[in-house]
């Protein structure tokens, strides 16, 4: 278990994560999604080591990141943003390189070799250089190097950006083929990239976590408000502007006008659903319905309210 | 200390010099700068030591070891496996030893290939004195050791290669030109100037003179550059 407790990170002058919390359980995935810059990376290095927080702790089980890095480290495998590689080495020499800082020798790394080259799908690549291997391969290796000491927890810092459609699907299978024994953690600026993927989401804004939930609680916590919109025929502007009477539920938006087609959007809230009550009232007053498109709001717009919202106060 | 660490960092590096071209561009040439103004006099003056040799070398250190220490650490810096490196379970002493000791590793190989002089040396000429050239062997290996470890610092503060050369070679220069400015210096001083001066070392230990002042000299120069090095890497972590 990953238990983080106000963390934060500055750069001088600047605050990159601000007094951060979240747990994160065992066999869990879990999704770290937010725009560039919001923090996400700076929160990875702070987990793996590699950078000291400036306040705050962060645990794994009993071990805590300041005092036992080293034995954290050993049940880490980290995969950093835009997968550096030695690119002059050959595959398995730069296993057999990560794997010897592990202490994994002989026959040990050669049983740990052919788990990660059967994992990861390196058939085929092992005795290329690294520079000579596709994009796609190069994000194997560097997951591959990640798992070579088979960790408990895998912390991926953007594991799928860069590659085409195809790559991001297989390398999705694999997460979630991992994340059945392992805690995974991590990180997009992609919503579509790791929803198909993770258990939970964490959206991170500004440096603060602005949410954390399943997609669904996610979905029920920050949808708003359904927008309705229709297109008529032979509607009286009277009769659209007074709707309100007749039908509560609903709210009256906007109303555009081109030749005899009105085009009308409406708002009710998203436990209603008024679109009975608005056919009768159109039957009534003569209007010809040409389309009725309800509109809700989506995970994808969640993540964009959630992280453009507090752009616009900066 | 984790020798078994540090051996792999240090393996891992060597490979990398001799994986890419750059190990024998940078034998090739340390080779033929040593071997054309040594064997340019050495018939001439017709004298039975390698003096024109340890003459030349110190020279050649001066661009030939920044050439070989920049890329130690800032290429890692560079391209950003420092992070991979970082977030292993390996200690940051260990990382800039097996750096420094390949580094190190590459210099004496050059240095190994001079003893085709020796061997020139030793079947044309008479009354060789072998015990100074062993003594100048030693004090070119403790000076390299030296400036691959000033080299290996300069090559933590920046992620640029040809930055770290740039910095390396103007902090060789200035422990090499220090002796040459004890005219310039007053002469409470000017003890001091002398002691901090790599020649005055180098000399005394060529003249055959092994002396413990010396061999601290050297080594306290290598563990400071080498404690430095951590330091930085370390308040990185911190920034």
């Amino acid at each position: 278990m990953i238990k983080v407790t106000d963390l934060s990170k500055n750069y001088g002058a600047v605050e990159a994560v601000k007094s951060i919390s979240f747990n994160i359980q065992d066999g869990e995935i879990v999704g770290f999604l937010g725009a560039n810059g919001a923090g996400k990376t700076t929160t990875l290095k702070m987990m793996t080591g590699y950078l000291v927080p400036t306040s705050g702790q962060i645990e794994f089980n009993d071990l805590n990141i300041i005092d036992d890095a080293h034995e954290i480290q050993k049940q880490i495998g980290y995969l950093p943003e835009l997968n550096p590689l030695y690119m002059e080495m050959r595959v398995y020499e730069y296993l057999e390189f990560l794997a010897g800082i592990r202490k994994i020798i002989g026959r040990q790394f050669k049983e740990a070799l052919s788990r990660v080259i059967e994992e990861c799908g390196l058939r085929g690549v092992v005795h290329k250089n690294i520079a000579d291997c596709s994009k796609g391969y190069r994000q194997r290796i560097g997951l591959a190097a990640a798992m070579i000491h088979d960790p408990k927890i895998l912390i991926l810092d953007e594991p799928v950006t860069g590659l085409d459609p195809n790559q991001i699907v297989e390398i999705r299978g694999l997460i979630k083929q991992l994340g059945k024994e392992k805690l995974v953690f991590m990180s997009s600026h992609i919503l579509q990239e790791i929803q198909a993927t993770v258990d939970r989401i964490m959206i991170i804004n500004q440096g603060e976590i602005v949410a954390n939930g399943t997609s669904d609680e996610l979905m029920s916590n920050f949808m708003g408000n359904v927008i309705l919109n229709m297109e008529v025929k032979g509607a009286a502007p009277e009769t659209i502007e007074h709707i309100q009477a007749k039908v509560p539920s609903v709210k009256f938006v906007s109303l555009n006008t081109s030749n005899d087609i009105q085009q009308i959007q409406f708002e009710y809230g998203k436990d209603q659903d008024p679109r009975e009550d608005l056919f009768r009232y159109a039957v009534e007053n003569h209007w010809t319905i040409l389309k009725m498109t309800p509109h809700t709001t989506n995970l994808e717009d969640i993540f964009r309210d959630l992280t453009t919202e507090s752009d616009a106060h900066a | 200390m984790h020798m078994h660490n540090i051996r792999i960092i240090y393996k891992r590096e060597l490979d990398g010099y001799f994986n890419s071209p750059m190990a024998y561009i940078f034998l090739v040439i340390f080779a033929v700068v040593n071997g054309y103004f040594f064997t340019n006099t050495f018939f001439l003056f017709g004298q039975s030591d390698l003096r024109m040799l340890f003459d030349i070398v110190p020279l050649v250190y001066l661009f030939f070891i920044p050439a070989v220490s920049m890329g130690l650490i800032a290429k890692e810096n560079n391209i950003g496996t420092m992070e991979t490196i970082s977030t292993l379970p390996l200690n940051t002493y260990e990382f800039v030893l097996g750096k420094f000791l390949a580094g190190f590793f590459l210099i004496l190989i050059g240095l190994g290939a001079t003893a085709i002089h020796f061997i020139t040396l030793a079947s044309v000429g008479t009354n060789v004195d072998y015990g100074a050239i062993f003594s100048g062997y030693l004090g070119l290996a403790l000076m390299g050791a030296m400036y691959t470890a000033v080299g290996t610092y300069a090559s933590s503060v920046t992620d640029n290669q040809v930055v770290a050369f740039i910095i390396g070679v103007f902090l060789v220069l200035v422990f090499y030109m220090l002796d040459k400015t004890l005219v310039f210096v007053p002469h409470s001083i000017a003890g001091i100037i002398q002691f901090l001066a790599v020649d005055y070392h180098l000399s005394n230990i060529s003249r055959g003179v092994i002396d413990s002042r010396n061999l601290i000299y050297f080594f306290s120069v290598i563990g400071f550059f080498i404690f430095l090095t951590i330091q930085t890497l370390e308040v990185r972590r911190w920034k």
